[in-house]
């Protein structure tokens, strides 16, 4: 369990670390001087001189070696201080708090919207293996598999927001602009993983523990719910860790097609205005996002199997 | 040895020729410029003249997806090359040999797979934007991950079986216990690896062209081409069509071709 937290913790760690270096080696590759650009972030560009650069530079000591700026560059990440936005001015880590929000909000809705899809389709396909349903389900998956996510939002968008108007196109105002990039993202997500439930789900149906229970007398239905659940939740949970990274890129595109004010389409927009202190921050807190959920994927699978809490 | 393709596999291959085929012809004998102009013409329907039409300048419809699609199939091409040596070589050594280079390389794709790809890939990006070398470097510093992994599990198996360790006991060298031993044992795999990292190089570039910040107009990008044309939809919807056409076609082909997951 402490071996579990460790390692995300030490992954968590290398995300800053590694972000960090990144934007610290993005804002020197920046073209133009830095003093000259932070005083025209502070003073506008129609009031910034040769002087006021140079009294930026004293008060910042940017004339200082580059490795105690980077060293100073890492400890104010430690101290959660992301810089000013050179776009807007503001704090980076406010604007991120609030992209934060309506990020969580739509990796939420979709991946709810993904299981409510997934699981059913899954396990009803398993329960009828090789019939129709089964067949349909797989066609449907592959087709839907074989596009990028952005590719299934724009068709979205096309039918039910362009051609029928039932949704907006795009924002944020309300929970009507949440359903077409949240049915998105969890149909891209869905397409994957209700083929993982199918086939754990028949495994566990033809294995032998599962006719043992059924020989001694268990209906299927109790069979299933009291032997096979859990064992066919655990190669569903660790695809899950797999699938996360997917999920995340996904954000990145459907939040950027949609323009849902979330750390994805931020991320993208900083990357396009070369805005680093953002950059950094939306990299970051996607990558620790990432290794969140990854964490709680963890601990999932150690509460669902027993079997591997025995060897501690 | 000889691969047998599946049905599946075939017909992804059928459709990967297909789209190669009319990247390389559009290139042999068509010769248009994906980026010259005619505001007079914009929107033209497909014709004998513009078998695809003219997008929203009046640019060849058949010169940009031809450019496109062979911007695509070659970055992918590059990158899975790229990415599927260093990740063979890397994997084999660490396998074989395991000891302190084993414990380093594990140590730091650990750490390489604790960010998202597409998110590294976007942090490149904003290194130096709209330059593909970058693009390339990015995507294959992503892709060469799953590679190595996959080899190094294989090696490990590989070496300790007694077929592997009669061969060293004969006396052959390493490079015969390679390409009679591990070669073949990882063929199956790496090709299918190959086929989905093709497919995630051409996700990844379409992806960034998607939010503005992969190639920068007027190049023929197939992502870029979405952004762009997405505005006209109800004017030319047919032109709208042909990228996503061709980046679905691509990436099912090569899914096809790939078979099943590993």
């Amino acid at each position: 369990m402490i071996h579990l937290f460790l390692k995300r913790l030490g992954q968590a760690a290398f995300v800053c670390w590694s972000v960090g270096t990144l934007g610290f080696a993005l804002m020197r590759l920046l073209p133009g001087d830095m003093a000259f650009r932070i005083a025209a972030g502070r003073y506008g560009y129609d009031q910034v001189n040769l002087a006021a650069a140079e009294a930026v530079r004293a008060e910042l000591g940017l004339d200082r070696p580059a490795w105690r700026l980077y060293l100073e560059w890492l400890f104010d990440l430690l101290r959660l201080d992301l810089g000013d936005s050179l776009v807007s001015g503001l704090p980076v880590l406010g604007e991120i708090l609030h992209l934060l929000g309506h990020t969580l909000l739509l990796a939420g809705a979709a991946m709810l919207i993904a299981i409510l899809i997934a699981v059913p389709v899954g396990l009803f396909a398993a329960f009828r293996a090789e019939g129709w349903f089964d067949r349909a389900a797989l066609v449907a998956s592959a087709f839907l598999r074989a596009q990028p996510v952005f590719v299934i939002g724009l068709l979205l968008l096309l039918i039910f927001a362009l051609e029928l108007r039932l949704f907006p196109v795009a924002g944020f105002d309300g929970a009507r602009y949440l359903v077409l990039p949240a049915i998105a993202l969890a149909l891209s997500m869905a397409a994957v993983s209700n083929r993982v439930v199918r086939h754990s789900a028949g495994a566990v149906i033809a294995s032998a523990f599962f006719a043992f229970a059924r020989v001694k007398g268990l209906s299927f239905a109790q069979a299933f719910v009291r032997h096979g659940l859990r064992n066919g939740a655990l190669p569903v949970l660790a695809f899950l860790g797999i699938q996360l990274a997917g999920a995340i890129e996904g954000i990145v595109m459907i939040e950027s097609l949609f323009s849902w004010p979330g750390l994805g389409h931020g991320l993208a927009h900083a990357v396009f205005n070369r805005d680093v202190p953002m950059i950094q921050g939306a990299a970051m807190t996607l990558g620790l996002i990432f290794v969140g959920l990854n964490l709680a994927v963890d601990l999932a699978c150690h509460l669902v199997d027993p079997r591997g809490r025995s060897d501690e | 040895m000889r691969l047998r393709l599946k049905p599946g596999q075939r017909i992804g291959a059928a459709v990967l020729v297909g789209l190669a085929g009319f990247a390389v012809l559009e290139w042999l004998l068509n010769a248009g410029d994906p980026a010259a102009q005619d505001l007079a013409n914009a929107f033209a329907p497909p014709s004998l003249g513009e078998p695809l039409g003219t997008d929203q300048f009046g640019r060849s419809m058949l010169a940009r997806m031809g450019a496109a699609l062979r911007l695509s199939l070659l970055l992918s091409l590059l990158c899975v090359t790229t990415s599927a040596s260093l990740g063979i070589a890397l994997g084999v050594v660490a396998g074989w040999r395991r000891g302190l280079l084993d414990r380093v390389l594990s140590f730091f794709l650990n750490l390489l797979l604790a960010l998202p790809g597409l998110v590294l890939i976007l942090l490149f990006a904003g290194l130096a934007p709209g330059s593909l070398p970058m693009l390339y470097l990015a995507i294959s510093l992503v892709l060469w991950v799953e590679y190595f992994r996959v080899v190094r599990a294989i090696a490990r198996g590989v070496v300790a079986s007694p077929p592997m360790q009669a061969s060293r006991m004969l006396g052959f060298g390493r490079l015969y216990c390679f390409r009679r031993h591990l070669w073949p044992a990882m063929l199956a795999p790496l090709l299918s690896l190959a086929a989905f990292g093709a497919a995630g190089a051409i996700l990844a570039l379409a992806a960034l062209g998607f939010v503005s910040v992969g190639l920068k107009p007027p190049t023929a990008e197939l992502g870029l081409m979405m952004v762009e044309l997405f505005p006209y939809y109800s004017d030319a919807p047919w032109v709208l069509a042909q990228p996503v056409l061709a980046v679905f076609l691509l990436v099912l082909g090569l899914q096809l071709l790939a078979g099943k997951h590993p």
